[in-house]
């Protein structure tokens, strides 16, 4: 029996069953770690012993009939920047080497309400402030499918660790990408809700406006299952909302019949790689033999929603970092002159570059002088953003595009020109600053043999079906290789070859 | 020094008060005074990591109570706003406040001085969190930083620059205490910190239209502080401007053991908040509905009180004037007065014995401790001349320290004055058999002798007689 | 490049922000931000005369707790983080 090939779903259910336990679980999913981790550099702090042990305590609850949650017994990856009582939480930041929450995430709580048990924190950029994992005080994470390629960020140690079957599936944050983007990378399925859908209590805020927390998962109907899991209300989260909708699991029909699908032509233009825009209009095509009413529209102001991004989650994350200076927890540095060298030094030792760029850039949108033309200028954009996005609802019942305009790029690439790798963030962004719910889904390969998402959006609320299209397309799709099994089938169905698919010669709902 | 020129003051107060909630702003610890160190926190109120605000609806309730009760404004879509700052006592480094949309604004009151009646205007009342205690350590060159405060809801209530004195100051702070205390707002102690005032002064020469630069004055924990702060910071501003210099914008900390302040300034503090609302909170909405339940609910304040008092009560102007000071005073008034009807004598307990022992004690009219009932109990004993008024004074001064029940007390206590005419008749005829000088010298004309057997008769009856009744017994057997 | 960042500029947004930065770093901090605010610019090719700021995506209003104690004392897992810590309190530079 190969538990590793088990989804989430599937382990719980054998679980339950008695053909599996969580022990077996923990087991399968640690001796993957010891072989592949040295490698992949997917956790930043995993204790073997006590995963294990947590294993063994679910494991016997659930033979005395105390927790028979959707997740009893499955093991979990916890990003890093999500609070875990008495567990190391670093966002993987040499700020927070040594910090130990004295409470958990509410996501988190869920999880373990649930019966999930975690394995350990995964590697992300540093203050989730990055694309690809490598702004980590921790070492970069590789990508499973090549080590010479970034995982994807910011939650690239949970997209990596669900890819490479060092968990069965993994929390992540996405404030402008951060789960779909790995998740396309890795190969894997990741899923930003709508704001306000899993309480931040207990995330350590980078973009308060914009962060959510979501899962990464193996397939759609984990996704599910996971999601309906962290959609709680919270009382401890002002932007927390409620809602009746939340059993995402009733949603998984694979019937895309009439469904209304928008292909944004911006998504398709300049600086989109040709093997990407081939694949995911592959996807589009698949659903629309499959009934769905697919065609092109214009989604006005693509090219704003970046600046846009960065002026809020820059100026947000300049205010939410001031927390760490050395006083109440986390690093301090070791010889300074005085309370203000004391900050300035703690913070310039504590700090990576990429953070010190965001805060420096934050800082300066907000200051005297430049509120108006900068910050206030980019909330105003963001609500046009966001009326655009509603406009397009009116029209359609989902949005489909790439996630990324590239696969994976090599280490290093990315973090010699930040502006570039923003640029990377161009399809995703948006969703983050109208509040929307996406998901990513695996939907093929470059020559390379690197994973390409397909992105589905959809409006606010409207989860469910988000994940009967991704559910839809999954199943036609037929199985898609994680890493861990490089033989099995690894194409989409019904993907063209031969040559590059162009949005121009690619006819939809007819 | 004469100085040639002719000065008027500028004064403009925000002043910070500590709302009477038994939470913080933004998380369920306590707001009581005192207790360990930094056993009043959680989580949130000292910036964990993770954490988020969620806002306490009584720190709206009370704002919108004092800003109707000052004639303002209300706004009623306001919102939070992050004032970023780095400093220990702040846990986040950032304060949440209001700038933006303020809960109310546009507001006045209405103070009296020697100089008549005059307005003040508040320029906008906004909600925010106080920051932590620092204690600075004796031994070592450190500080310590004590999170108990940190959290505790403020309003801060910013005056325009209306004030020309330091009395205009005082009777400003005086009104806006009075109010607040009547609202149940806040008990407004300025020793302990639960009103604080920081001053904006300048000075510009008489007849002059445009303000002078100002400073802003810190530090400041008495009323008596406040009056020396402000002559102290008008003649160095005017000093300044005598001899040429000019005066710098700038935040000053006032000594008040040396009696002079200094300026507070430091390369490192920008003054650059970069507020921006805070994504955390949500925004709120004061429907008409609620705006309309907290005006039904604001208490009768002083004047209208006065003004009822004059009609109903038969008590001197005086009188009102203390009892309606606070309103606890005038609450107990007006309960005991409601339950024995006797609104003069309720008085005269509460301005006489009440307002000894309180003066007494160094303490304020909210710490009163007896009850309504409990009083009127003690006037329907001496009424029924049950007991007799000195006797009451003792028995009231054990309710002023216990509250009890004087009824009880004085039966278990056997202070019960002595109606027995023949006990009493039998003591007055042994006091006249002992003292013949004295019953010799009342005979003789000498009226005050009789206050002398008055007197022996009282102190042969441990005091539980009735005067009147020891006077007439006496006059009649002489 | 239209925006070119001082070295004024960046020394006081290094204030507002509390961090030190080498000389190498500043420079770098000059051109990263004067890129990045180049690009911001083009939000100014936008129109949004009349359009409200977006502060909150979805209109949630009123999120209030009760007025209710809920938390007991919290000092021992409030300090346990601290980096320095005397008498249940946090240690900082003297500030007076």
């Amino acid at each position: 029996m190969d538990l590793l090939s088990y989804s989430a779903v599937e382990l719980a259910a054998a679980i339950r069953a008695g053909e599996a336990t969580a022990v077996q679980a923990m087991e399968a999913v640690l001796s993957k770690i010891d072989e592949k981790e040295e490698q992949i550099n997917a956790y930043v702090t995993l204790d073997r012993e006590a995963a294990l042990k947590a294993a063994q305590k679910t494991q016997k609850k659930i033979e005395a009939g105390e927790l028979t949650g959707a997740l009893a017994g499955v093991p979990v990856a916890v990003k890093d920047n999500l609070c875990t009582k008495g567990m190391r939480t670093t966002c993987a930041s040499k700020m927070l080497g040594n910090f130990i929450p004295t409470f958990s995430a509410q996501a988190v709580i869920n999880l373990e309400q649930a019966g999930a048990v975690i394995i350990g924190k995964t590697n992300m950029d540093e203050f989730a402030m990055g694309s690809t994992t490598e702004t980590s005080a921790y070492g970069e994470t590789k990508n499973p499918y090549d080590f010479n390629h970034v995982p994807g960020g910011s939650s690239g140690g949970s997209a990596a660790a669900v890819a490479a079957g060092e968990c069965f599936f993994a929390l992540g944050s996405d404030t402008g990408g951060s789960i779909r983007q790995p998740a396309s990378f890795c190969g894997v399925v990741g899923l930003k809700p709508t704001y306000g859908t899993v309480s931040r209590y207990g995330l350590v805020a980078y973009g308060s406006s914009l962060d959510q927390i979501g899962p990464l998962t193996k397939n759609v109907p984990d996704c599910a299952a996971v999601l309906e899991v962290l959609a709680t209300q919270d009382a401890k989260d002002s932007t927390s909302i409620r809602r009746e909708d939340t059993d995402f699991t009733s949603a998984l029909t694979a019937d895309v019949t009439g469904l209304r699908i928008g292909i944004p032509k911006d998504y398709f233009g300049e600086g989109l790689d040709a093997e990407v825009k081939e694949a995911v209009l592959a996807a589009a095509k698949a659903l629309a033999e499959a009934g769905a009413v697919v065609e092109e529209f214009d989604l006005s102001l693509v090219k704003y929603a970046i600046p846009t991004y960065y002026t809020i989650a820059a100026a947000e994350a300049s205010s939410n970092l001031e927390r760490f200076d050395g006083v109440k927890y986390g690093f301090r540095a070791t010889e300074f002159d005085g309370l203000h060298n004391l900050y300035k030094k703690t913070r310039s030792e504590g700090f990576g570059a990429e953070v010190k760029r965001r805060i420096m850039l934050g800082s300066f949108v907000l200051s005297s002088g430049y509120y108006d033309a900068y910050y206030l200028k980019a909330l105003k954009v963001k609500a046009m953003i966001k009326q655009a996005f509603d406009d397009a609802f009116a029209r359609y019942d989902l949005i489909l595009g790439p996630v990324a305009p590239t696969t994976a790029p090599r280490l290093g690439e990315s973090l010699s020109d930040p502006l570039k790798m923003y640029l990377g963030d161009i399809y995703t962004i948006s969703v983050n600053l109208a509040g929307l719910p996406a998901i990513s889904v695996p939907c093929g390969k470059d020559k390379a043999g690197l994973p390409i998402g397909v992105q589905l959006i959809a409006d606010r609320f409207a989860e469910k079906t988000l994940l009967r299209a991704a559910y839809t397309y999954e199943t036609l799709r037929g199985a898609f290789a994680l890493c861990t099994d490089p033989c099995r089938g690894n194409m989409p169905l019904r993907r063209r070859t031969g040559r590059a698919a162009s949005i121009e010669d690619t006819r939809f709902g007819d | 020094m004469s100085n040639t020129k002719q000065y008027e003051t500028v004064i403009g107060l925000e002043v910070h008060v500590e709302l009477a909630t038994k939470t913080k702003i933004f998380c369920g610890c306590s707001t009581e005074f005192g207790g360990a160190s930094n056993t009043h926190t959680c989580p949130v109120c000292t910036g964990m990591p993770g954490t988020l605000p969620v806002l306490n609806k009584q720190v709206v309730e009370y704002a919108l109570a004092v800003g109707l009760a000052t004639n303002c404004a209300i706004t009623q879509h306001c919102k939070f706003d992050r004032k970023n700052y780095f400093y220990p006592d702040n846990p986040q480094n950032y304060q949440i406040s209001q700038l933006y949309l303020p809960i109310c604004r546009n507001g006045f009151v209405e103070i009296e001085t020697a100089a008549g009646k005059k307005r003040v205007g508040i320029h906008e009342i906004h909600m925010e969190e106080d920051a932590g205690k620092l204690v600075h350590d004796e031994w070592e060159d450190c500080s310590l930083v004590d999170y108990n405060r940190s959290g505790v809801p403020l309003i801060e209530i910013v005056s325009e620059p209306d004030m020309r004195s330091a009395e205009e100051v005082i009777a400003y702070l005086e009104k806006l205490r009075m109010t607040i205390q009547y609202l149940g707002a806040s008990d407004c102690k300025l020793n302990e910190g639960s009103m604080r005032a920081d001053v904006n002064l300048s000075v510009r020469e008489v007849g002059a239209e445009a303000f002078g630069t100002r400073t802003e004055m810190k530090n400041l924990n008495s009323f008596r502080a406040i009056t020396h702060a402000i002559e102290n910071e008008r003649e160095r501003q005017i000093e300044l401007l005598e001899s040429g210099q000019q005066v710098i914008q700038e935040t000053r900390r006032w000594d008040d053991n040396k009696e002079y302040s200094y300026a507070m300034r430091s390369k490192e503090d920008a003054q650059d908040y970069r507020y921006f609302p805070d994504p955390d909170l949500t925004p709120v909405f004061i429907s008409d509905a609620w705006l309309d339940a907290v005006r039904k609910s604001l208490p009768e304040f002083r004047e209208e009180k006065m003004a009822r008092y004059r009609e109903e009560f038969d008590i001197p102007e005086y009188d009102i004037g203390i009892l309606t000071d606070t309103k606890h005073m005038a609450d107990l008034f007006e309960d005991t007065v409601a339950i024995c009807n006797q609104p003069k004598k309720v008085s005269n307990w509460l301005m006489g014995e009440t307002l000894r022992l309180l003066k007494e004690n160094g303490m304020d009219a909210q710490d009163i401790r007896f009850s309504p009932a409990n009083l009127a109990k003690l006037i329907a004993l001496v009424d029924s001349k049950a007991i007799n008024i000195n006797v009451a004074k003792d028995v009231f001064a054990v309710m002023f320290d216990k509250d009890v029940d004087p009824e009880k007390y004085v039966e278990e206590k056997g202070l019960k004055t002595v109606n027995d005419e023949g006990a009493l008749r039998r003591t007055i005829e042994e006091v006249i058999a002992a003292n013949p000088q004295s019953v010799e010298d009342y005979r003789n004309g000498k009226e005050k002798a009789i206050g002398f057997l008055v007197g022996q008769t009282m102190k042969a009856m441990k005091g539980k007689a009735d005067p009147a009744l020891v006077n007439r017994i006496l006059k009649e057997l002489l | 490049m239209a925006n070119i960042i001082s070295d004024e500029t960046i020394e006081y947004v290094g204030i507002l922000a509390k961090l030190a930065l080498s000389d190498e770093e500043k420079e770098q901090a000059k051109k990263d931000m004067g890129r990045m605010l180049d690009y911001i610019d083009q939000l100014g090719e936008l129109d949004t005369s009349g359009v409200e700021p977006m502060s909150h995506v979805f209109p949630v209003e009123n999120v209030f707790r009760e007025d209710v104690v809920v938390n007991g004392d919290g000092s021992s897992e409030t300090l346990c983080n601290a980096p320095e810590e005397k008498d249940n309190m946090f240690v900082v530079p003297r500030t007076i």
